[in-house]
């Protein structure tokens, strides 16, 4: 019955799809039309051919099979994310990489927010699902709940960032930053979320152990967080149903405020508090003993959700927005402070009395090279949220600095250390193809890191000089293009920076890859047999 | 009065009381005396279903033994 259900549904989605491509306004439109249209009639077909085979019995394991399929994409998603960023960077250093052929579709404006959603959105946003799934059932001891509706969220997710890459190529934003696609990639992204959330908590009210486990604290308030954020933040109304303009509810200041609330907060629960999940489950298991405090963690999560909510106006300093707006970011961001370094010090310390694996094990390193980050982005943050230090920083690379520190260094490694830890627990093997490759790759991060962010901070506080400079009789000192001509060399070493980190995700992809395929398996515990 | 300052005078008050009260009340609640065992057998939840969902068969049992430090 169902599978006729979803026949009817797919054809009817196929149909309607292919009249909005005909009637479609405008070019982007039309494209993402056709693109649902495709999906919708391929589904179709699949449901058809399978309506009627014998149905497998229900299984008991965990459900690993679409955590490995959120491992590829992980990977995947990295590899486009981290060489868009360093294409565009290369774009800032040598112009005439926004080639005249492809003007309107490849130049910087374009491929800036490309990257941004694909590290944030396609490579952040498949890890955290998938380590989800996997952390939610290993720590309530249950089965993933809603079934096949795991898959749908994957797929669909990645039917999300196809629809809004394809978007930003051709045009069709609502100039939001983080919040770019328009207004009908934003409803299929609540679906998603929506069944994201009803599939995380039914495992949790499925789960076997009394306690609800912090980690999944932490990936429960970035669910709901962002399905709030979401919403409010994307509050338009389409200028036609065949189109893909639309008019944004809030205006002015109002339309700032609530836009930086949710920037501010997609930071805080999309790139921190789902990380800390990660790193709730990821750093004790890579370190075989429990957290250090778990009553600090507790803490750490509700100072964390409490404290976050507030910091958005921290991005709107010395605009139209009220004093009053900006002096309540700014404090909140400096409170922040205390629960971010509790946290970091929480992870840090699980490694207390086993500090020794830092010399063997690389995957560790990863582990607390990211913590590290986090603390030192979570200490920057807060001092550049102060006004007179924004007064410098604001509008300058040092901001850049900053975000990239927080996402290379924290987010991506993290990420990188769950994804070695899980892949040969995913595909059953007995260890990692190569370590010596683990140490490769955390090396050439972390100097890409390093390049990427000494050279923003240096140009960023250069250029702020630069900006503020007057002469005796009041007058600027630069001009702009005079700013733009002076960072030429940290542009040239971010940009190297950012090529050393993408071969470091390659390198991870092919290590990853030759663990699914030639790495020894895992052998079954062996029988204590009885002495002869 | 319009539905902003209605809004506003409740924020600035029994909500601002109600979510320090609340905060307060957590941290209190995780630094109880007494809880410490508690909080050392929810720490090792990673460290015990790794391979399959409890069964049946190992009900509760296994979610309550040994406590790894």
């Amino acid at each position: 019955m169902w599978d006729y259900v979803k026949i009817a549904l797919y054809g009817v989605v196929a149909v309607c799809a292919a009249i909005a491509a005909s009637y479609a306004r405008d070019f982007p439109y039309q494209v993402h039309a056709v693109i649902v249209m495709l999906v919708a009639a391929a589904m179709f077909l699949m449901t058809v051919r399978r309506t009627g085979d014998p149905k497998p019995a229900p299984e008991t394991g965990y459900m690993d099979d679409v955590v490995r399929a959120g491992v590829i994409a992980t990977c995947f998603w990295g590899v486009v994310g981290f060489a868009a960023g360093t294409f565009i960077a290369s774009q800032l250093a040598f112009p005439w990489l926004n080639f005249d052929w492809a003007q309107g579709y490849l130049n910087f404006g374009r491929l800036r927010p490309l990257h941004t959603s694909a590290v944030i959105f396609a490579f952040g946003g498949n890890a955290l699902i998938a380590t989800s799934f996997y952390v939610v059932q290993r720590t309530s001891a249950a089965r993933l709940w809603g079934g096949n509706a795991a898959w749908f969220v994957f797929w669909g997710y990645q039917l999300f960032i196809v629809l809004a890459a394809t978007g930003y190529v051709l045009g069709a934003t609502q100039s939001k930053e983080y919040a770019e696609p328009e207004w009908y990639v934003d409803w299929w992204l609540t679906i998603i979320w929506v069944v994201y959330l009803m599939i995380f908590m039914g495992t949790i009210f499925r789960r076997k152990e009394p306690h609800i486990y912090v980690a999944n604290w932490f990936y429960l308030s970035f669910i709901v967080t962002v399905a709030m954020l979401h919403i409010v933040n994307n509050l338009s109304i389409p200028v036609s149903l065949f189109g893909s303009k639309s008019v944004q509810v809030f205006a002015g200041v109002q339309d700032a405020m609530t836009q930086w609330w949710y920037g501010h907060n997609a930071v805080g629960f999309f790139l921190t508090a789902g990380f800390l999940g990660m790193m709730y489950y990821f750093v004790p298991k890579q370190a075989e003993r429990p957290v250090y405090s778990y009553k600090l963690s507790i803490i750490h999560f509700w100072a964390l959700i409490f404290l976050y909510i507030w910091a958005g106006p921290h991005h709107l300093h010395y605009t139209a927005l009220p004093d009053w707006a900006s002096t309540l970011g700014m404090v909140f961001s400096i409170m922040l402070w205390m629960p971010s370094w509790g946290g970091m010090i929480n992870g840090l310390m699980t490694l207390s009395g086993a500090w020794d694996k830092l010399r063997t094990d690389p995957i560790i390193r990863m582990m607390v090279v990211a913590v590290g980050f986090y603390g030192m982005s979570t200490f920057e943050g807060p001092m550049m949220s102060i006004k007179a230090v924004n007064s410098l920083s604001h509008y300058t690379d040092w901001t850049i600095g900053h975000v990239h520190s927080g996402a290379l260094g924290w987010n991506g490694m993290i990420t990188f250390g769950a994804l070695y830890f899980l892949a040969p627990r995913l595909w059953n093997k007995e260890r990692l193809y190569s370590l010596a490759m683990v140490s490769w790759h955390f090396w050439l991060a972390t100097i890409g890191i390093v390049l990427y962010a000494a050279s923003m901070w240096v140009s960023g506080i250069m250029e702020g000089l630069m900006w503020r400079e007057v002469d005796a009789q009041g007058f600027l000192v630069n001009s702009f293009a005079d700013t733009v001509d002076a960072k030429f060399p940290m542009y040239v070493v971010r940009a190297t920076g950012g090529a050393l980190y993408v071969l470091g995700g390659l390198i991870m992809c092919y290590n990853i890859w030759k663990t699914a395929t030639s790495a020894p398996a895992k052998q079954a515990a062996p029988i204590a047999a009885p002495a002869e | 009065m319009d539905t902003y300052s209605v809004m506003r005078e409740f924020a600035d008050s029994w909500m601002l009381l109600f979510l320090t009260l609340f905060f307060v009340g957590v941290i209190v609640w995780a630094l109880r005396p007494g809880s410490t065992s508690v909080h050392r057998d929810s720490a090792n939840i990673p460290f015990r279903h790794d391979d399959k969902p409890a069964g049946a068969e190992d009900d509760g049992a296994t979610c309550r033994k040994e406590a790894r430090t």
